[in-house]
């Protein structure tokens, strides 16, 4: 991926590898880890227990003790084998942004699922993606919505797409290297007006006004790029998402279910509509009856 | 020469197979009670399933010392919420907490296919499904575990609800009255034992409805 290259480039972590993990410990400079996605045990028990007397034990991610940390993730992860197989598609336009996704996890060749919720509701006006692994998608946009609801309550004011999109990308760059898998896009309305940010697991965050992620990407982008244009009406603009998405599932095999459609406007977000894409095939493509050319009669008799 | 490669790994599989089925009114939670490691059985009569609270019931197939951790730790956070709230935790709660705490492991995962059953704050029946991580979704019903691949395309044929994404919403409740649901559960498990060598010996069948909860068990076989 050219963003990886870029981006390593100009790291200074980047020639470390997998001893970051140790250096994270020791160096000043090293990227802390966020830890404001796990609690603190002295916020379950109280502050005045006895049981933490004289120390603060500091939230962490309970880390395996192994000499070989890259070659267990591979392991583990296999055992987990996270649904990766989506599509998922947002666009800026005169009206405002248009986002759709498919609804099928995968595990391996296994449809675990055909009902996911791909776009995620972070706040009422602010919607998030999900593709790469289920579970690091709906913990990390969880832990985005959290924080920025106390973000408006710190600040008296709705916060950013541009900052949402950086608290996350942030979140993502610490835990580089460590194997989380996202890749997802931050749609929403602000002061001003829409945004739409794509952030990575390496640690990518990219504005822009068209994007498309997942491994049925490429069959949507060649629908989207073809039909797009900047002064779309909500109808047109809804249509054309949900076509992306069909022609997507169509060819890939990895996605499928329902086609969800969002509307993000100055009000906030509206689905628009969810369809299955099994019958989005026959809407597009009714079966025309044809002319028979030979049909087989019943004989009398013998 | 060439780097010493790990000969030890800290995880199982002990097998089995776990189910749940929501209806309008009652929830049905079973799995299988068969228990072994590598082509053994371990024991005939081991237990999957975890009551987490009043309305919440747990099973889970996969690394059995990982699930029993698992089953304590959410015990230990209900007791604290418990005296914190002077109530028992509803099922969505628990659901979520079960998400979170699979997630904190997610360096060094429970090796642990869950499926949570009970009943929501309207007294209707509720079914998450979870992946080992913690990636967690409400469903009308689901099987996890060795299993899984054998029971879910019977359950899609007999329950295929219409999905809770489409627009305009189609309502998605289990048809079937509570006796037909057992009925199902116990039909699946016996296809189940049939054709997967780590599904067998006993079916552990839990029942939540307004009433409470009541067991069921029913023999498999046993090859």
């Amino acid at each position: 991926m050219g963003i990886r290259a870029i981006l390593s480039s100009h790291l200074p972590n980047g020639q470390f590898g997998r001893h970051s993990l140790c250096l994270a410990a020791v160096g000043r400079e090293i990227m802390k880890l966020d830890t404001s996605g796990l609690e603190s045990a002295a916020s379950l028990f109280g502050a005045s227990s006895e049981l933490f007397d004289g120390f603060a034990t500091a939230p962490s991610f309970e880390l395996p003790v192994t000499n070989d940390f890259d070659g267990f993730q591979k392991e583990a992860i296999q055992m987990v084998k996270p649904a990766k197989g989506t599509t998922t598609l947002a666009f800026i336009f005169k009206e405002g942004v248009m986002v759709a996704a498919d609804s099928r996890a995968s595990m391996g060749g296994y449809i675990s699922s055909q009902s996911v919720k791909k776009i995620i509701e972070i706040n009422p006006y602010m919607l998030g993606t999900m593709a790469g692994g289920a579970a690091d998608c709906q913990f990390w946009h969880r832990n985005l919505g959290i924080k920025c609801r106390l973000h408006e309550l710190a600040n008296k004011r709705r916060i950013s797409v541009t900052g949402a999109s950086k608290l996350l990308a942030n979140i993502l760059y610490s835990y580089r290297g460590m194997g989380l898998s996202v890749g997802t896009m931050i749609a929403g309305w602000d002061e001003t007006g829409p945004g739409l940010y794509y952030v990575d697991s390496e640690g990518g965050r990219l504005k822009g006004t068209r994007f498309s992620v997942g491994s049925g990407s490429p069959y949507a982008y060649g629908v989207l790029d073809s039909g797009y244009r900047y002064d779309l009406s909500i109808e047109e603009a809804a249509e054309l998402a949900r076509r992306a998405i069909y022609h997507a599932t169509f060819r890939d095999g990895a996605s499928g279910g329902v086609a969800s459609v969002y509307y993000v406007g100055p009000n906030g977000w509206k689905k628009l509509s969810g369809d299955d894409v099994g019958e989005l095939h026959y809407k597009y493509y009714p079966v025309m009856p044809s002319t028979v050319e030979q049909e087989m009669v019943e004989v009398s008799g013998a | 020469m060439t780097k010493q490669q790990a000969n030890w790994s800290p995880y199982d599989n002990n097998g089995g197979s776990c189910v749940a089925i929501a209806g309008a009114d009652y929830c049905v939670i079973a799995a299988d009670t068969r228990m072994s490691t590598g082509y053994s059985i371990l024991t005939r009569e081991y237990s999957k399933i975890c009551k987490l609270a009043d309305k919440s019931v747990m099973a889970s197939s996969g690394f059995q010392a990982d699930v029993k951790a698992l089953q304590k730790h959410l015990a230990a956070r209900h007791l604290i919420y418990q005296h914190q709230h002077n109530k028992q935790m509803s099922c969505p709660a628990m659901a979520q907490l079960l998400s979170n705490t699979l997630y904190y492991k997610r360096f060094f995962p429970y090796y642990a296919f869950n499926v949570l059953g009970g009943l929501d704050s309207e007294g209707k029946g509720c079914v998450y499904t979870y992946d080992a991580v913690g990636s967690y979704e409400r469903v009308g019903y689901s099987a996890q575990g060795s299993g899984s691949t054998l029971i879910m395309p019977f359950l899609d044929n007999q329950l295929k609800s219409p999905s809770p994404l489409l627009l305009p919403a189609q309502d998605a409740v289990t048809p079937l009255s509570e006796l037909e649901a057992v009925d199902l559960v116990k039909t699946v498990f016996a296809s189940a034992t049939e054709r997967d060598i780590y599904t067998g010996d006993k079916l552990e069948i839990v029942i939540l409805n307004a009433d409470g909860i009541r067991h069921e068990y029913m023999e498999l076989r046993k090859d």
